[in-house]
């Protein structure tokens, strides 16, 4: 009787134990399932409001838009758009073949050592500089030590050195990435240091070397507080003469860009048409910085599918 | 031949040698440019982080006051609360693209948040003004939507993306093996998550707090578009202040080159720099230790293989 009762009393006890046991499962579990909720709503209202905000921009800067608007003068935003364009081809000129050998120095000379920490060290300050204090020292650099005034070339610098270690890092990486047999294989065959990295290296790191260029243009595109006191926030296009000082070619002029124009127009909105003028230069950035990150992104993607992986 | 392996040896190595000097060329103007507020014009710097006595005279005489703490703390406060309101949403963004929906989140939600970085800081700056204000100004039934939380605001969702990919990298390099460990041991993922592949991520997901932290700091006209730009200590999240980075980019232009409200600017630009490299440091260290922390470990295993191997060969 005694040990038949121990035996019940152990079941209930075990029976409680499971209970509970079932019972703190049922509670991860539940847990669980509704932290997996919170995580897709959270992901869910990233990709709304990026949705939105993209579409918002776009849509109202259109919408808000008169014909005028579009010319190439003093009433449109047309000369701020070259002027973009043309700032973020000029730095592009600068900072690629800068950045594509310090990437190349950085992957193949300095591997290893005082110098190699160094060089890190140095791009990672480049890259986490403040663009205002890159703007400044631009302003102090280009402008107040060369005695020039606004100018669309020290903009460029200034840009030039917000790009440097984005291109430099992707290079590096580039040439990392490639196997080793590339390397040994074009040594074996007699070539030198420089036509191993020429013929053989340089070409097949190139499409993502590209994916990082467009990435770095595409930050220049929308750069203004580097550009408030190096390219200067007025423009004045002559395109009837190409020996004008206000040719658009000249580098060497003022050289208001798009994102510079949103942020006149906030702070000195002079006309009555400012907000529609400074929404369409929003819509008009958008599109271009979506428009350059999507194609890098469709080289990358391109890219992995050819080398499967 | 020789002479243009030469010429380019020595074309690498110089563009090795401008990415090494550009930022100490930019490091000594910004101190001798930044120097001249102590020097020249004889201010402490205890009177220019301390104070809020902000009076510098436009011109090369000086004698003016250079108290910059009211720009100081709004920038410390609007990039602590941008913090606050971005790393939850970061965190639950990065977890969700590597552990609940690895396939949707890295074919969408990543090439999103990436889309998101590209975005430029003006734009940011420009909605905030038409669409944040006004909606702040409503909802809290005040004078004007200008002020801390809508600096706050902008700068979260700027530095959201930034801290989502770092974090989503350091928790995708969590080896599986810990997963599988845990699953083994009856875990569910929300366990899993939040006890083993959080806690072994912890390195690299400061880090990205850092870095979101460094950009919000450095971050200019967004922020000088919605703060207010009022010279004065915010009393709530909803007064407005203004900070470091809007007082130089909106004053530099007016002001006399050489004169001592340049010279203060200039300090102020020289103060951005110190603390992007303190964060710069703060990065390394956190690695460095985690690095050191990772050695032990595998000296640990290491001994421990040699010691049951020894115990095995002895039996």
């Amino acid at each position: 009787m005694a040990s038949e009762s121990a035996a019940v009393l152990g079941s209930n006890n075990e029976e409680q134990k499971m209970r509970e046991m079932k019972a703190r499962a049922g509670r991860a579990i539940g847990v669980d399932n509704f932290m997996t909720g919170v995580f897709y709503v959270v992901a869910g209202f990233f990709l709304a409001l990026l949705i939105a905000l993209a579409s918002y921009i776009i849509i109202k800067g259109f919408a808000g838009a008169k014909p005028y608007m579009f010319a190439f003068d003093s009433q449109g935003i047309g000369n701020q758009f070259w002027n973009t364009i043309y700032l973020v081809f000029l730095s592009l000129l600068i900072s690629v073949p800068i950045g594509v050998m310090a990437g190349i120095y950085m992957a193949l000379y300095a591997k290893k050592g005082r110098v190699a920490t160094i060089l890190r060290i140095a791009i990672e300050t480049l890259s986490s500089l403040p663009s205002i204090v890159v703007g400044l020292f631009g302003y102090l650099v280009f402008i107040v030590m060369t005695g020039n005034s606004w100018n669309l070339f020290a903009g460029a610098l200034a840009v030039s050195i917000l790009s440097l270690p984005l291109i430099a890092t992707t290079t590096e990486d580039a040439i990392n990435m490639l196997p080793d047999s590339y390397t040994k294989g074009a040594f074996g065959m007699g070539a030198t240091k420089r036509q191993v990295i020429t013929t053989v290296l340089l070409p097949a790191a190139t499409p993502h070397i590209i994916t990082g260029v467009i990435l770095a243009a595409g930050r220049g595109f929308g750069e203004a507080a580097a550009l408030l006191y190096t390219a200067g926030m007025s423009t004045d296009l002559n395109w009837h003469m190409v020996s004008a000082a206000t040719n658009p070619f000249n580098p060497f002029r003022p050289g208001e860009t798009l994102a510079l124009n949103i942020w006149a127009l906030r702070t000195e909105a002079l006309r009555a048409d400012a907000a529609e003028m400074a929404n369409l230069s929003s819509a008009i950035l958008m599109i271009l910085v979506l428009g350059f990150s999507l194609l890098a992104h469709t080289i990358e993607r391109h890219m992995k599918k050819k080398s499967g992986v | 031949m020789k002479a243009k392996e030469n010429s380019w040896n020595f074309f690498v190595r110089l563009c090795g040698g401008i990415v090494i000097a550009l930022p100490i060329v930019i490091g000594i103007f910004l101190i001798i440019r930044g120097n001249m507020t102590f020097t020249k014009y004889h201010h402490s710097i205890i009177e220019f982080l301390f104070s809020s006595n902000w009076a510098p005279a436009d011109d090369m005489t000086g004698g003016g006051h250079v108290g910059s703490a009211v720009y100081i703390v709004g920038s410390l406060i609007t990039c602590g609360l941008a913090l606050l309101i971005s790393v939850p949403f970061s965190m639950a963004a990065a977890i969700f693209m590597t552990e609940i929906a690895p396939k949707g989140g890295n074919k969408v939600l990543r090439p999103a948040v990436e889309l998101f970085v590209g975005i430029p800081s003006v734009v940011y700056g420009w909605m905030g003004m038409t669409i944040l204000v006004p909606f702040i100004k409503k909802i809290f039934n005040i004078n004007q939507g200008y002020g801390v939380l809508s600096a706050s605001l902008v700068l979260a969702i700027m530095i959201f993306p930034s801290i989502t990919t770092v974090a989503a990298d350091a928790i995708r390099s969590v080896p599986d093996s810990a997963r599988k460990g845990a699953y083994g041991m009856g875990a569910t993922r929300w366990q899993v998550i939040y006890q083993v592949v959080v806690p072994a991520a912890k390195t690299g997901i400061m880090s990205g707090v850092v870095l979101g932290l460094a950009r919000a700091f450095g971050e200019a006209l967004a922020v000088a578009m919605v703060i207010g730009k009022t010279r004065s200590f915010p009393k709530g999240i909803l007064s407005p202040t203004t900070n470091l980075t809007s007082a130089i980019a909106s004053d530099m232009g007016g002001v006399m080159e050489g004169g001592e409200y340049n010279a203060a600017l200039w300090s102020m630009a020289l103060l951005l720099f110190l603390i992007s490299l303190l964060f710069i440091f703060i990065i390394h260290r956190m690695a460095g230790s985690a690095e050191r922390k990772e050695k032990k470990l595998e000296k640990m295993a290491e001994q421990a293989a040699k010691a049951e191997a020894a115990a095995n060969g002895g039996n």
